[in-house]
C-alpha cells in the first residue's frame, strides 16, 4: 500500500496544479476512497477519486485529463530504445550510473531517475522554461559527470576493448538523456501548465492597457470576463443582503403600549434599495485606441452585471451603445461600437453636449457617471458648464484616465480643468485598477 | 465502518459493488453510467452526502427517488427557495402547547408554593420541579430534524439548495459533516442512523467552498446516443427500437445547435411519450413540428429550429 498512496500524493499535488482545489480533509476522503475501491480497476480508481476530489463540472473535466495525464505510460525505457542492446559487464570501479546503463537494469534507472527528480525538486517545477535547466540537475545528481569522466578517460587510453565500451556509453548516454527530457516534460506538464497560467494573469493584471502585446490580447479579453463575473456574484451577494428587513425594536415597543405593554404590532426596520444606475462614457478615439479595446470589454461585462446601465461611446459625437452591448456578442458588439463612433479626433465638448442631450432629464441623484477617457479635446471648446451640470445633478461623477497623473493638463489635455468637477479622478491604466474603482462605485450604492 | 450499514451488507446486496448498484438502479427504472453508480457506492461507504450538479431535467431529484427505492429507505424532500430558514427545515416549538403547559404549570405551581413558609423555600420547590418547557415532545420536527431521527435510516433530498440563503447554507454544515444538529434549549441530536443525503444544484449561484467539501461531487452531463436510448427504453417501454433510435438521434442533433434551453432528458422522454400516444411509428417533418413544444420550451427556441427540422432529419439518417 505504502507505494501507491506516495503515488496518489503525487497526484493530489498534479491536481492542486491544474487549480483543482484538494484541501487536506479531501486529500484524506481521497486515501480512503482508494482504501474502499482498490487501486485494481482503473476506471473504477478514476470515477471514485472524481467524485471526491472534483467538485464543479469544470473541475470535473481537469480532473479527467490529469488522471489521463499522471496515470499514462512513461516513456519507452532504455535499453528498448538502443539499437543492438544487450547486457554488457561494467568494468569494476566505474561509477553506478556506468553500471546501470551497461547492464541495462531499468529498474534500478528509474528509480535512481525518481530519486534525483525529488532531490532537485522536480515536483515543483512551475513554469515550462524551467525544464532544461531541472533535467540537467537531475542528470547531475545521478551521476552523470562521473559518467562523462569515464568515458574521457575510456577514450584517452586509446585500447580497442576500450574504445568499444566507451561508444556503448555514449550511446546510451544519449538514450538517457531522451528518457530524462521526456520524464522533466511529464513533470512540466503535470506541475506547470497551470501555474504558469496563472503568473501571466497576475502579471497582465498589472500591465498597462495600452501596452497590451497583441498576442496577449485573448488572455486579457477572459481576465477581463472573469473579473466582470467576479464583481457580478460580489454585487448580487450585497443586494440580496439589503432585501432582508430587521425587527425595529423602538418601533415596537412604542406600538405595544398601545396594548398594555404586550408587542402586539411588530414594526421592521425596512431598507430602501437603491437599485444602481450608472452612466458609463468611453472614449473611443484615436488617442485612447490602445486602450478603448479593454474599456469597451469591460463596458460590456459591466452591462452584465448592472440592471440599469447606460454605456455611450464616444469619440467626436456622443452615441448611445446599450443596443449593441444587449443584442450583440462580445466580439460582434466592439467592432460595432467602434465602427458607429470609434477613432476619430475627440471632441469632449460636443459629446458632453450629446450627453446632456440624451440622458439629462433622466439624470440625478441616484445616477453614477463614470467616463473613461484621457481628456484630450484636440483645443475644442471643452464645455466646462456642462460638467459643471453633469456633477451638481449625479450622484458622483468618476473619471478614470488610462494617462498617468503628470500628464494631465498638458498639451491638449483638459484633465487638470475636468477634474474639479469630478468626485473622483483616477489614474486607471491597468485591469487590477478597473476592477477596484469599479467595485468601489458598486459598493456605494449600498444603503447604510 | 463501524456503521450499521457495513453490516447490512452481504454480497447479494447491490450496494456491495459499483455493478451491483448499476443494476438495482436499473431494477427500479434508473439508467446510471458508471460514476453515476460510483457516486452513490462512495456515498453509502464513505457516509457523505452527495452534490449533484447538472441542467435542469436530466435525473438530479430521479436519482434520490430511485436510490431511495434501491435501499428500501423512506425519501424525505426538502425543496429549497430563498427565505427557508431553520424553523421551517430542522424544527419548530408546538407554541400552543407550550401556552397551555405553562398554564397547567401555574395552577399546579400555585398549589404547591402556597404553603412555602418563605421566598427561598417557594424558589427552592420551583427549581425543584422538572422543567419540560424546552423539550422533546414540545418540539415540532421538520424533514431534516425526521431524516436525523428515522430509525432505520432515510434518504433525504435536499432539493435545488443554490436557491436557498447563503446562511442557510452555513446553518446545514453541521448537519452535513457530523449528522447531527445543535438545538440551543435541548443540546445536541445526532442521527442514529446517519441519511443517505443529496444536494442538488442548478447553478443559479456558486455554492460556498465549504459545502462543496463535505459532499462528494457528482455533475450529470447530457448522456450520449447510447445512454439515453436505454433510458428511453427504461421509462417509456412502448416505444419500438428503430423509433427509439431516431428520436433520440433527433434530440442529440438538437443539442448541437445554439439554442437558449438544450432539451434534456426528461424532454425526450416526454416525447417519446407524446410520440406514443400519437401512434407514430416513424418521425416525419410534420410530426416533429407539431411535437416540438414538448422538446423545447422557449418561443425563441422554436422559431429557430422550426425551418431546420428537415435538415436535421436528414443529417441524422
Amino acid at each position: 500500500m505504502e507505494p501507491m498512496q506516495h503515488t496518489l500524493e503525487g497526484f493530489l499535488r498534479a491536481l492542486r496544479a491544474r487549480e483543482v482545489r484538494v484541501s487536506p480533509a479531501e486529500a484524506i476522503d481521497a486515501h480512503r476512497a482508494a482504501a474502499e475501491v482498490g487501486y485494481a480497476d482503473r476506471g473504477l480508481l478514476k470515477d471514485a477519486l472524481c467524485v471526491t476530489l472534483a467538485k464543479s463540472a469544470d473541475e470535473v473535466d481537469r480532473f479527467d485529463a490529469c488522471f489521463d495525464a499522471f496515470f499514462a505510460r512513461t516513456a519507452p525505457p532504455i535499453a528498448k530504445t538502443l539499437a543492438g542492446g544487450g547486457e554488457t559487464a561494467a568494468p569494476r570501479g566505474s561509477p553506478v550510473l556506468a553500471g546501470q546503463l551497461l547492464t541495462g537494469d531499468e529498474a534500478a534507472l528509474a528509480a535512481a531517475m525518481e530519486t534525483a527528480a525529488a532531490r532537485v525538486g522536480a515536483g515543483d517545477i512551475r513554469l515550462t522554461s524551467q525544464r532544461n535547466l531541472l533535467t540537467r540537475r537531475m542528470l547531475d545528481d545521478m551521476g552523470l559527470r562521473e559518467l562523462e569522466a569515464m568515458i574521457q578517460a575510456l577514450r584517452v587510453s586509446g585500447a580497442p576493448r576500450d574504445e568499444t565500451l566507451a561508444e556503448r556509453l555514449a550511446e546510451r548516454r544519449a538514450a538517457l538523456f531522451v528518457q530524462a527530457a521526456a520524464y522533466m516534460e511529464r513533470q512540466s506538464r503535470l506541475y506547470a501548465s497551470e501555474s504558469g497560467r496563472r503568473m501571466r494573469d497576475a502579471l497582465l493584471a498589472q500591465q498597462r492597457l495600452t501596452a497590451v502585446e497583441p498576442e496577449d490580447f485573448r488572455a486579457m479579453e477572459a481576465l477581463v470576463r472573469r473579473m466582470a463575473r467576479r464583481l457580478a456574484t460580489r454585487y448580487a451577494r450585497k443586494r440580496h443582503r439589503a432585501h432582508k428587513g430587521k425587527l425595529d425594536i423602538r418601533k415596537t415597543i412604542r406600538r405595544s403600549m398601545g396594548h398594555g405593554g404586550i408587542p402586539f404590532e411588530v414594526a421592521w426596520k425596512t431598507e430602501t434599495l437603491h437599485k444602481p444606475k450608472i452612466a458609463v462614457l468611453c472614449d473611443v478615439s484615436r488617442s485612447v485606441a490602445a486602450a478603448a479595446q479593454f474599456l469597451l470589454l469591460f463596458l460590456y461585462s459591466l452591462n452584465e452585471v448592472v440592471e440599469r446601465l447606460d454605456a455611450f461611446a464616444f469619440s467626436d459625437r456622443l452615441a448611445g451603445v446599450n443596443d449593441l452591448l444587449d443584442d450583440e456578442t462580445v466580439d460582434d458588439a466592439i467592432p460595432l461600437v467602434l465602427a458607429r463612433v470609434g477613432f476619430r479626433p475627440t471632441d469632449y465638448g460636443r459629446s458632453l453636449a450629446d450627453f446632456v442631450d440624451a440622458q439629462g432629464p433622466r439624470l440625478d441623484r441616484r445616477t453614477t457617471v463614470i467616463v473613461l477617457g484621457d481628456g484630450r479635446s484636440n483645443y475644442a471648446d471643452p464645455r466646462l458648464d456642462l460638467m459643471r451640470a453633469i456633477n451638481d445633478r449625479a450622484r458622483a461623477l468618476i473619471w478614470l484616465n488610462p494617462e498617468p497623473e503628470s500628464y494631465w493638463g498638458q498639451g491638449d489635455s483638459k484633465m487638470d480643468a475636468y477634474r474639479r468637477f469630478c468626485t473622483v479622478a483616477k489614474t486607471c491604466n491597468t485591469l487590477a485598477q478597473l476592477e477596484r474603482i469599479i467595485e468601489d462605485v458598486l459598493r456605494t450604492y449600498q444603503p447604510r | 465502518m463501524p456503521d450499521s450499514l457495513a453490516v447490512k451488507l452481504s454480497p447479494r446486496d447491490p450496494l456491495a459493488s459499483v455493478e451491483g448498484i448499476i443494476d438495482g438502479l436499473a431494477g427500479v427504472g434508473y439508467i446510471a453510467s458508471r460514476r453515476i453508480a460510483t457516486a452513490l457506492f462512495m456515498a453509502t461507504h464513505l457516509r457523505k452526502p452527495v452534490l449533484v450538479e447538472g441542467v435542469a431535467g436530466v435525473g438530479k431529484t430521479e436519482l434520490a427517488l430511485c436510490a431511495a427505492a434501491l435501499l428500501g429507505l423512506p425519501l424525505i424532500r426538502m425543496q429549497c427557495y430563498e427565505g427557508l430558514d431553520e424553523s421551517k427545515a430542522l424544527y419548530e416549538w408546538k407554541y400552543g402547547k407550550q401556552l397551555l403547559y405553562t398554564q397547567i404549570l401555574k395552577d399546579h405551581m400555585g398549589a404547591a408554593l402556597t404553603d412555602a413558609p418563605d421566598m427561598a423555600t417557594a424558589m427552592e420547590r420551583l427549581h425543584g420541579t422538572g422543567d419540560l418547557f424546552f423539550s422533546e415532545p414540545f418540539l415540532e420536527p421538520r424533514p431534516l430534524l425526521n431524516a436525523l431521527r428515522a430509525p432505520g435510516g432515510a434518504v433525504l433530498l435536499i432539493d435545488e439548495i443554490d436557491k436557498s440563503d447563503e446562511a442557510f447554507e452555513a446553518f446545514l454544515l453541521e448537519m452535513l459533516s457530523a449528522f447531527q444538529i445543535s438545538i440551543p434549549e435541548i443540546g445536541v441530536i445526532k442521527a442514529t442512523t446517519p441519511p443517505v443525503v443529496f444536494l442538488t444544484s442548478n447553478n443559479v449561484r456558486d455554492l460556498g467552498d465549504a459545502l462543496k467539501r463535505r459532499c462528494l461531487h457528482l455533475h450529470i452531463p447530457l448522456p450520449d446516443q447510447a445512454l439515453e436510448e436505454k433510458i428511453v427504453a427504461a421509462r417509456v417501454p412502448g416505444v419500438e427500437s428503430r423509433l427509439r433510435a431516431e428520436l433520440v438521434r433527433f434530440v442529440q442533433s438538437l443539442r448541437t445547435l445554439d439554442l437558449r434551453k438544450l432539451p434534456s432528458i426528461s424532454e425526450t422522454v416526454d416525447w417519446a411519450r407524446a410520440l406514443i400516444l400519437l401512434h407514430a411509428a416513424a418521425l416525419d417533418v410534420e410530426l416533429v413540428r407539431e411535437t416540438l413544444n414538448v422538446l423545447l420550451k422557449f418561443e425563441a427556441d422554436i422559431v429557430a429550429v422550426e425551418p431546420r427540422i428537415g435538415e436535421l432529419l436528414a443529417r441524422d439518417a
